[in-house]
């Protein structure tokens, strides 16, 4: 996620760090990248300039060219100006009274809205909520059919009358349905449409009139360029948002046009789309954004990522064993599975601090390999229960037969174990020392404050 | 309605939204007093700004800046030379459909909801109303009810359709489609795929392999692999061609959503860059809404007198 953007202002500040002392013609030159990475993000032409000017206005102060660490203090001001251009939010949605609570999803063809229905849906059961949705989009084919297949994948229910073709009529039948039912959440997908076709647009605020909605939530591709901001202008003065879904952020675009919404049209973002998964959806964290951006890791969404894939119970219990020092072949395939569960493994590098450069190292096609992870997985796998509980069983002749089972070579299992007597080892030292112990809550109330820490 | 009205049409607010911009840059420049001066600081800025906001991309708006204020000492219009500097960026980069071997097999690629499998019920209208023989192959299993959608859509251009379950594997599907193709005498066999993010690796390959399976059963196949990206779309489209023409062997872009009011700019900073050229362009939902391109036209649409 806006790897390219967060490549080349890394690119200025490494050329900047050299600078004893900023000059106003090296924060000219500075600036100047910073403009070129900016336009080919994508962020609107407009916001740029004011963008430019003002990081100008505070880079050429005199405190900054006196300052020992120019070149940080430069990335600081542009940090700064960031954020202030996310604008003040926090992402996910705002707390509402009303029951069910309706939320309406509107934009473009083929922005992701039908997905996001769905991802949305799996979001907010994951949240203790129970929500409902409903396609009103009658026009694309099988799109309706989609949502379908897309609500039973996520585990919510679908409100899907046959033959009812009239869009207001089904948005009403599922608010009643969800009254009737007792959710407290429905989502309507609607049909995607263009900004300037009035007839279409007369049918969304028809759905709107309808079922009252709180939230509107526009869903901007990540990847579109200057026109964003028209588009979603117009949205938001014909139907009203109140907050954007930036899908399609997993790829390499950079969404500066739909962040530059945010800026232009006054809208916050609510939440990011990361990938085809129904679990790629995240609550939108300027903060957060920012840090990736300028290359400082975010060590928030790892740990949330982690939480997510990990039970409380499977903490506890891999934390005995460690303790315990009963480490086996099968925990550490449990691992595996675990980071497998948690995303591309690539995504989950770029979180930890400085591992953003890492990236740098192995661009040249060279990706980190998701494959390497399997064949691990199959080597165990490839074990008998005996031999994954105790590996000094591992002979010659057994791992001769395990790498053959593995489709792998007997060198891959003896790196294999290697690494893992050095890994039981290390964990060895670990469960000895006395601060292991405590348990998850701890743990838990340690994350509360350093989420504290972050958000100032 | 020919291609020039109906294009015209299309772009009507396309045009107006980038000739509103555009007059207030070439009035001054092109009035009589102006003409006979450089262009200036401000114009220059204000160009580059135009062709910026309409997504034709740093490098070809740099490019047609520096040429047009290279040019323009010599008492030109402004707006014809912009005019023409887009038009060799687009001409260059123009060359004809590749034609052998029947069936002529056509991919169909790009992201994830740039319009594949609607372009792909238009395209299979167009090539049976110019008299040619198309089979539809769906080979998106992996979106939801794509099958269907695209089902729906070859009933509508009255082709034949091969299907496959959800979740089979695309190349098999692809295999059974070029086979039918073959034993049924068809002209065309046009392939559906699913929307990818050009930066799945996984999935790039998986193109590959549906390449390595057509060219096995037709000499030459696939003759084409059109490249189907959203005029809404940003400087992210560069990235999107190059990676799929490395992998997927692009050889044409369909421009579609041009109806809205996006200006497609990314085509000129394609043809610019990559030397890509466009094929079609889809103008609306209807199936009869995607037609062939042409790049004086579409630069006649695109600068008609209006202004």
């Amino acid at each position: 996620m806006f790897d390219s953007l967060s490549d080349r202002l890394q690119g200025v500040f490494r050329s900047l760090r050299g600078e004893a002392r900023l000059t106003e013609v090296t924060v000219e030159a500075a600036l100047r990248e910073i403009r070129m990475a900016l336009l080919e993000a994508d962020v609107n032409f407009k916001v740029v300039k004011a963008f430019i000017d003002r990081v100008r206005d505070r880079a050429v102060d005199q405190e900054v060219l006196k300052s020992l660490t120019p070149a940080q203090q430069v990335v600081r001001i542009v940090r700064d100006e960031m954020l202030a251009l996310f604008g003040d939010t926090q992402g996910g949605l705002p707390t509402v009274q009303a029951r069910p609570r309706v939320i309406l999803l509107l934009g473009l063809q083929g922005s992701g809205k039908t997905t996001t229905t769905g991802k949305l849906g799996r979001w907010l059961a994951k949240q203790g909520r129970h929500p409902l949705v409903v396609s009103t989009d009658v026009r694309r084919p099988a799109a309706i059919e989609q949502l379908s297949v897309v609500g039973k994948q996520a585990g919510v229910r679908v409100y899907d009358p046959a033959g009812e073709m009239d869009p207001v009529a089904r948005a009403s039948g599922a608010l009643a349905d969800a009254r009737n039912s007792g959710f407290d959440v429905l989502i309507v997908d609607t049909a995607g449409r263009l900004h300037i076709d009035d007839d279409l647009m007369d049918e969304l605020r028809a759905i709107k009139a309808a079922v009252d909605p709180s939230d509107l939530l526009y869903v901007a591709d990540a990847m579109t360029g200057q026109d964003a901001i028209k588009s979603a202008g117009e949205f938001n003065r014909r139907i009203g948002i109140t907050g954007v879904v930036l899908s399609k952020m997993d790829g390499d675009a950079r969404g500066g046009a739909a962040l530059s919404v945010v800026g232009v049209v006054g809208v916050p973002i609510a939440f990011v789309g990361s990938g085809e998964r129904l679990q790629d959806l995240e609550p939108f964290h300027p903060d957060r954004v920012v840090s990736r951006v300028l290359g400082m890791g975010d060590v928030l969404s790892l740990i949330e990522k982690a939480e997510e894939a990990v039970s409380q119970e499977d903490a506890e219990k891999l934390e005995r064993k460690i303790r315990n020092n009963e480490f086996t072949l099968e925990d550490f395939r449990d691992q595996l599975r675990t980071i497998k569960k948690m995303g591309p493994l690539e995504q989950i590098l770029g979180m930890i601090p400085g591992l953003g450069n890492l990236k740098e190292l192995t661009a040249n096609r060279e990706k980190v390999d998701e494959g390497q992870l399997s064949r691990v997985e199959a080597i165990i796998n490839s074990m008998t229960v005996k031999e994954r509980r105790n590996h000094q069983l591992l002979n010659g002749s057994r791992r001769k037969r395990i790498a053959k089972g593995s489709g792998t070579s007997v060198e891959e299992v003896n790196r294999l174990l290697k690494q893992f007597v050095q890994m039981q080892k290390m964990l060895k030292q670990l469960g000895g020392m006395a601060g292991l112990g405590g348990g998850g809550k701890k743990k838990m109330r340690g994350l509360a404050g350093m989420k504290g820490l972050m958000n100032r | 309605m020919g291609f020039f009205e109906r294009i015209k049409d299309s772009l009507a607010r396309t045009t107006q939204q980038f000739a509103e911009r555009f007059e207030e840059v070439v009035q001054g420049a092109d009035s009589p007093e102006g003409r006979t001066r450089p262009v200036d600081v401000d114009t220059i800025e204000a160009l580059e700004e135009a062709l910026i906001s309409a997504d034709v991309g740093v490098a070809a708006a740099a490019r047609i800046v520096e040429a047009v204020s290279a040019k323009k000492d010599r008492g030109q219009s402004l707006r014809a030379l912009v005019r023409t500097e887009i038009l060799a960026i687009l001409q260059r980069a123009a060359s004809p459909p590749p034609d052998g071997q029947r069936p002529h097999v056509v991919l169909v690629v790009g992201v994830n909801g740039t319009g594949k499998t609607t372009t792909v019920g238009k395209l299979a209208r167009l090539s049976k109303d110019s008299g040619l023989t198309p089979l539809i192959c769906a080979a998106d299993t992996f979106r939801a009810a794509a099958v269907e959608q695209l089902e729906v859509w070859a009933t509508r251009a009255g082709v034949d359709f091969i299907r496959a379950r959800a979740g089979a594997d695309p190349a098999a599907v692809v295999f059974d489609a070029i086979a039918a193709g073959k034993a049924r005498g068809r002209d065309l066999v046009l392939v559906d795929t699913a929307g990818r993010l050009h930066t799945r690796t996984n999935l790039m390959t998986e193109l590959d392999k549906i390449r390595r399976v057509a060219a096995r059963e037709v000499e030459g196949a696939p003759h084409e692999v059109l490249l189907v990206l959203d005029a809404t779309v940003g400087q992210n489209g560069l990235n999107q061609a190059r990676e799929f023409m490395s992998v997927a062997g692009v050889n044409g872009i369909i421009l579609t959503k041009l109806d809205g009011t996006a200006k497609g700019g990314i085509a000129v900073a394609i043809a610019h860059d990559l030397q890509l050229p466009i094929r079609y362009v889809g103008v609306g939902e209807g199936i009869d809404d995607l037609i062939p391109f042409s790049p004086q036209e579409y630069v006649d649409a695109l600068f008609e007198e209006k202004w």
